[in-house]
């Protein structure tokens, strides 16, 4: 037995890299009348379907499928949420 | 016998002609290697131009390292054979982990292409064997994920084992250390952003790119 799991990858600099783009917004912000925030960080995220036997299997695929492709380790991290599909 | 240069054109490339116009003025013979190759025939040298390989789509270079050419092409580095990675073929090769690093959009988020003037920080790698440990050289570059990223230890070992081949005068992008090139411990894999295909005629205001491109043409 197989089930369908939606999977979804948020993809993002690692800490300590600059993000030119965060800062850029981030400066932008104020400007807006948006007062007090920080920490600004872009990101890109994936969302997709897999089919496996369980969940814990799924999670397996996914991480290695971000190890070897979906991301860069050098520069990125990424934040795998994973549920049963509807 | 007349140094045979293989160029890689995946869905993208966009310098491919150049290098071989490039190789083709300095001696050498250009050819085009399409990305869907599985073996790289009698070529001398390899080298991986610049452009957007299978549309940048994901990362820079993501895509590509996948390319079925990919495979010879790391059998033909880790037996010694010259391997060059310009600009985007740069953001090939270090996702294919055959260079450390990787590089990321520039520090001022505009996209680059300028003359720059580049100095030779090691005469260890397949490009720079001919030149000498400060020589200047203009080169332009035309990128927007130019900018050199590392872990320390990699740095450190980059530092230790001579394999920072080029640095930026003018650091332009953010790119860590101003490094603008480098290459693998054995000196036979070359990354930079700088194109010395664009540099390799007077009429394109500067041939210091060929004093690169001839440490293909010359051999051992």
């Amino acid at each position: 037995m197989s089930a369908a799991f939606d999977v979804a990858v948020e993809v993002s600099l690692r800490d300590g890299i600059a993000d030119p783009e965060g800062l850029t917004i981030e400066r932008a912000l104020p400007a807006l009348g948006f007062e007090g925030v920080s920490d600004v960080r872009v990101g890109k995220s994936l969302r997709f379907a897999v089919e496996a036997s369980d969940e814990a299997e799924a999670r397996q695929q996914v991480e290695a499928m971000c190890e070897r492709f979906l991301a860069n380790p050098v520069i990125e991290d990424v934040d795998i949420s994973l549920s049963p599909a509807l | 016998m007349t140094t045979k240069v293989g160029v890689v054109v995946f869905p993208g490339s966009n310098c491919e002609q150049d290098v071989v116009e490039a190789v083709d003025t300095i001696g050498g013979f250009g050819e085009l290697l399409w990305h869907k190759d599985t073996g790289l025939g009698d070529v001398d040298a390899v080298v991986l131009p610049g452009g957007f390989a299978h549309g940048d789509y994901l990362r820079t270079g993501a895509m590509a390292r996948f390319s079925p050419i990919m495979d010879p092409i790391g059998r033909f580095a880790r037996d010694g054979g010259p391997v060059v990675g310009i600009c985007n073929g740069f953001q090939i090769l270090t996702e294919a982990q055959l260079l450390p690093g990787a590089l990321y959009k520039n520090r001022g988020l505009k996209f680059l292409c300028q003359p720059t003037m580049l100095r030779v920080n090691s005469t260890g790698s397949v490009l720079t064997r001919g030149l000498s440990v400060g020589d200047e050289l203009n080169i332009p570059i035309n990128h927007f994920e130019g900018n050199f990223i590392c872990s320390e230890q990699v740095l450190a070992q980059l530092h230790d084992k001579n394999q920072i081949v080029l640095t930026y005068r003018d650091n332009p992008n953010g790119a860590t250390a101003d490094i603008a090139g480098i290459c693998n411990e054995s000196g036979n894999v070359v990354g930079l952003m700088p194109h010395p295909e664009r540099a390799a005629h007077p009429l394109l205001g500067s041939t210091d790119g060929a004093l690169l491109l001839k440490g293909l043409i010359s051999g051992d």
